[in-house]
């Protein structure tokens, strides 16, 4: 082999134009612009004339490190997307300005995500990824303090946390263009990117590690030594936005059932194939979904509550 | 093993033809607009959605870049399609017939078919465009969107580092296989252990990036950088360029038109 390629991540989270209507794309290209415009701003403040070849030479290695693959188990293999690390450690601004940078490339270079609805990939894998990645790695820190099992729990829940919501948004935007039902694409995605997630999140706390060992500095510099429990929240209440849309994104809610009702194919709708997913992990209809949301925001909350008592309470221990 | 090297599966076809000639920001506009009117094209519009392939082919067959190429790179929607798949089941309309005890319904099989077919039709025209667009003049192309400088010059940077770090990360995977037995093919080690190695090596790739980039930003430096990326100056777009935007507008906007009209 003389030539080895690098193309691109494989894992289906890259949406292809076509794939969502025009107001889904619309939103998504505002948002985007607004976080892209901030994290300029921002990482251009805190890194002067070095953001251009910093960012650049990053966004270079987020691609040579997906040629990193390891197996996993009976032939398959993990690879890596390198979000969380970079965020971890460049910090959220950087971070956001690495991985927009490497989804517009993907899509100039390898057509691997669309030009009209590059916006929604750089929400989902630029800015949610990456804001509820340090997010959560700040919060796992308050938590634990900078001891070295702290900061690798917070890597790899981080890491997992990341590819997660990316996930889910990408499903919440296919659903709100009916490409995809709610009710399918967000167990599928959720699903498959739970365990690509593992992956992921294993690699960025071996790699944390590392660097803890050869560059301890590194881990230092990169956020205020404050505003820890601030980050947490940001990428709490991101987590909770995504989360919060999952209802409104089904258009169809229960067009199988009806459908079957409304042609006489009652039997059909009597078993209908809903059983083959339970209700219970079936988000996206009607009020059990709901319930199973709120659940997961109440439960969410308790466990970020708790955190945040437990991170007081040890500050003033300390001080 | 020693001769190897990066490449990236770059796009670009070196071909003259009109569209190569073109200049990248008309290119870039008259794709986008493309693009945005397939987008609309309402479901089950199949004559805007014969008039579009008419376009794009006869665009693809202008470049001289080859059908052939082009199609094969279409094929990063397929994974996709399973995601869409699921619509021939939930949308309302009249049942078509029964698979076990999922129905498929006309709408279902009208909006599927749809989506597929713009999703290609949008695909084609991005690898037409990087096709027959070099990739700096591409890039430069997206400051008429008023796409920030910083961004634009962070991303021509990676362009350019990507083949030196992806030889880092070869580098870093012939270092793993010359110290690494693997019999059957098979890696040892547990699943964390490996993991392990992997985060390493990543973190390790991810220092000698960081080192690199204070290499070339006190190479900037010493060759008078201060913060601002100079380009050359771009030409001015000739007006009978520019004017192509106006005639193909209106014959997107035409067929959206059409699309709209039912009989």
């Amino acid at each position: 082999m003389l030539f080895s390629s690098i193309s691109s991540a494989t894992e289906p989270m890259h949406i292809p134009d076509g794939f969502l209507n025009w107001w889904v794309s619309l939103v998504c290209w505002v948002l985007a612009i607004v976080g892209i415009g901030v994290a300029i701003r921002r990482s251009g403040r805190a890194l002067g004339e070095r953001q251009v070849p910093l960012m650049g030479v990053l966004a270079a290695f987020i691609f040579a490190a997906q040629m990193l693959n390891f197996t996993v188990a009976g032939g398959t293999s993990g690879h890596f997307v390198g979000g969380a690390l970079a965020v971890i450690l460049l910090g959220p601004w950087a971070g956001i300005m690495t991985m927009t940078t490497v989804v517009v490339i993907q899509a100039l270079l390898f057509q691997d995500g669309g030009l009209l609805v590059m916006g929604a990939n750089v929400l989902n894998m630029g800015i949610v990824s990456t804001l509820v990645a340090y997010g959560v790695y700040r919060g796992v820190l308050e938590l634990l303090g900078g001891r070295k099992w702290g900061l690798l729990a917070g890597g790899f829940i981080a890491a997992w946390a990341s590819v997660e919501l990316s996930a889910i948004a990408c499903a919440i935007e296919l659903g709100f263009s009916g490409t995809s039902p709610l009710s399918v694409a967000l167990p599928a995605m959720a699903g498959i990117h739970a365990l690509i997630g593992i992956g992921e999140g294993l690699i960025t706390a071996g790699a944390l590690a590392f660097v803890a060992a050869v560059r301890r500095d590194l881990l230092e510099v990169t956020g205020p030594a404050t505003g820890g429990i601030r980050w947490a929240l940001a990428g709490l209440a991101i987590a909770l936005a995504v989360v919060l849309l999952a209802p409104l994104a089904s258009p169809y809610p229960d067009g199988l059932e009806r459908v079957a009702e409304d042609h006489g194919f009652i039997e059909a709708a009597r078993e209908a194939p809903y059983e083959i997913i339970p209700d219970y992990v079936f988000p996206g209809i009607s009020n059990e979904a709901l319930a199973t949301i709120v659940a997961g925001i109440v439960g969410t909350l308790i466990v970020a509550g708790v955190a945040f008592g437990i991170a007081t309470a040890r500050r003033k221990v300390i001080s | 093993m020693i001769g190897e090297h990066i490449h990236a599966l770059n796009g670009y076809r070196a071909r003259t033809s009109p569209i190569h000639r073109l200049d990248a920001r008309v290119k870039l506009v008259l794709a986008l607009l493309f693009i945005i009117s397939t987008v609309l094209t309402p479901d089950g519009a199949w004559h805007a959605c014969i008039l579009l392939t008419a376009l794009i082919w006869s665009a693809i067959i202008l470049s001289r870049v080859g059908m052939g190429f082009v199609q094969r790179r279409t094929a990063v929607v397929i994974p996709f399609t399973l995601a869409a798949l699921t619509v021939i089941f939930t949308t309302p309309g009249h049942p078509v017939w029964a698979i076990w005890k999922f129905t498929v319904t006309d709408r279902g099989v009208e909006r599927f078919i749809s989506i597929l077919l713009k999703s290609w039709l949008s695909i084609q025209m991005t690898v037409l465009l990087t096709a027959c667009t070099p990739f700096p003049a591409l890039l430069q192309a997206m400051s008429v969107l008023r796409i920030p400088g910083v961004l634009i010059a962070i991303i021509g940077f990676t362009y350019r580092y990507v083949f030196v770090i992806g030889d880092e990360a070869l580098r870093l995977i012939r270092g793993r296989a010359a110290r690494s037995g693997a019999p059957n093919g098979r890696g040892g080690g547990s699943l964390l252990w490996r993991a392990r190695v992997t985060g390493g090596m990543a973190a390790s790739l991810f220092l000698r990036s960081v080192e690199r980039s204070e290499r070339v930003y006190e190479a900037m430096l010493a060759r008078g950088y201060d913060g601002k990326v100079r380009t050359l100056t771009t030409q001015p777009i000739r007006l009978g360029e520019w004017a192509l935007i106006l005639p193909g507008g209106l014959v997107l906007a035409l067929i959206q038109l059409l699309a709209r009209v039912r009989w």
